[in-house]
């Protein structure tokens, strides 16, 4: 890889917003991620947003929900578009572990992304 | 029991009506109307996958809808029937005079289309196809979750 890897965070409302501001806050890393929100937005322009936030380099699509209009976007996006790959159910573990993890192709990101992401999901004790 | 909502919808099957609706209704299958769609395998698992695996996901195109409309209805479950624009309402309606009612749930703001409702933008010619909808007989609300007031097509367009 010779461009580090873009994260663009595809979610409903704001949620997007405040997980780029909470990775920001913990790791003091800025610019990595760029946050794009379905709220009022057509399939086509759903599709332009993503576009914009991408800005045509390699990038992880870390979406909200395993379906709905972020992920049949995105999905259509990565389809049309070399250097992007998808993970659904966006969590802050994930991108904590995906900023420190950026030199790698899209496709082994994703995988670690989920895998981060997975690992931080728990039953604690009382 | 029958379809419980036929429903504009330009995002199709997403949270609102997979959750929003799907849940208060007991949904157990969704019939997608769309020519495009129905055309193409991926785009049909893309919307597949944002379905859980006890509802139904049916894609049809117009004709099809047509078609099969009487049998839709008399399903003993409880289905929604989306369509992702007025032109497809439009299409079903005139070909199937079972088409009582329309709820626009969400059609969003792009070029040359002005604000209605906080989730419902039309231009000019899409207002008038939703009125000429209307006088031939089918009801036309806009709500895009259950706990909201159904909004009669006078108020917003």
């Amino acid at each position: 890889m010779s461009e580090p890897l873009r994260g663009v965070i595809v979610s409903h409302s704001a949620v997007a917003q405040a997980l780029v501001s909470a990775v920001a806050a913990i790791t003091g890393i800025d610019g990595v991620l760029v946050p794009v929100s379905n709220e009022g937005c057509d399939n086509d322009a759903l599709g332009e947003r993503l576009r914009q936030a991408v800005a045509a380099r390699p990038a992880v699509l870390f979406v909200d929900l395993p379906g709905g209009s972020c992920l049949t976007n995105s999905v259509r996006y990565a389809k049309q578009h070399a250097d992007i790959a998808v993970v659904t159910g966006v969590n802050l573990a994930m991108l904590l572990d995906f900023v420190f993890h950026r030199d790698v192709p899209p496709a082994d990101a994703a995988r670690r992304a989920a895998e981060a992401g997975g690992k931080a999901i728990r039953v604690t004790a009382a | 029991m029958t379809i419980a909502l036929y429903r504009i919808d330009d995002r199709l099957i997403h949270g609102q009506v997979v959750v929003g609706w799907g849940q208060p209704l007991d949904v157990a299958f969704i019939v997608l109307v769309d020519d495009e769609v129905r055309s193409s395998d991926w785009e049909q698992d893309l919307y597949r996958m944002g379905v859980p695996a006890h509802i139904e996901v049916v894609f049809a195109s117009v004709d099809e809808a047509a078609e099969r409309l009487p049998a839709w209805e008399a399903d003993a479950r409880v289905g929604i029937l989306l369509v992702p624009d007025i032109d497809t309402a439009v299409g079903l309606a005139g070909r199937s005079n079972r088409v009582k009612r329309f709820n626009v749930g969400g059609i969003h703001h792009r070029a040359g289309r002005t604000e209605r409702l906080r989730f419902v933008y039309l231009t000019d010619e899409e207002r008038d196809k939703l009125r000429r909808l209307a006088a031939s007989g089918v009801e036309v609300t806009a709500q895009d979750v259950p706990t909201a007031r159904a909004v009669p097509l006078a108020e917003f367009a």
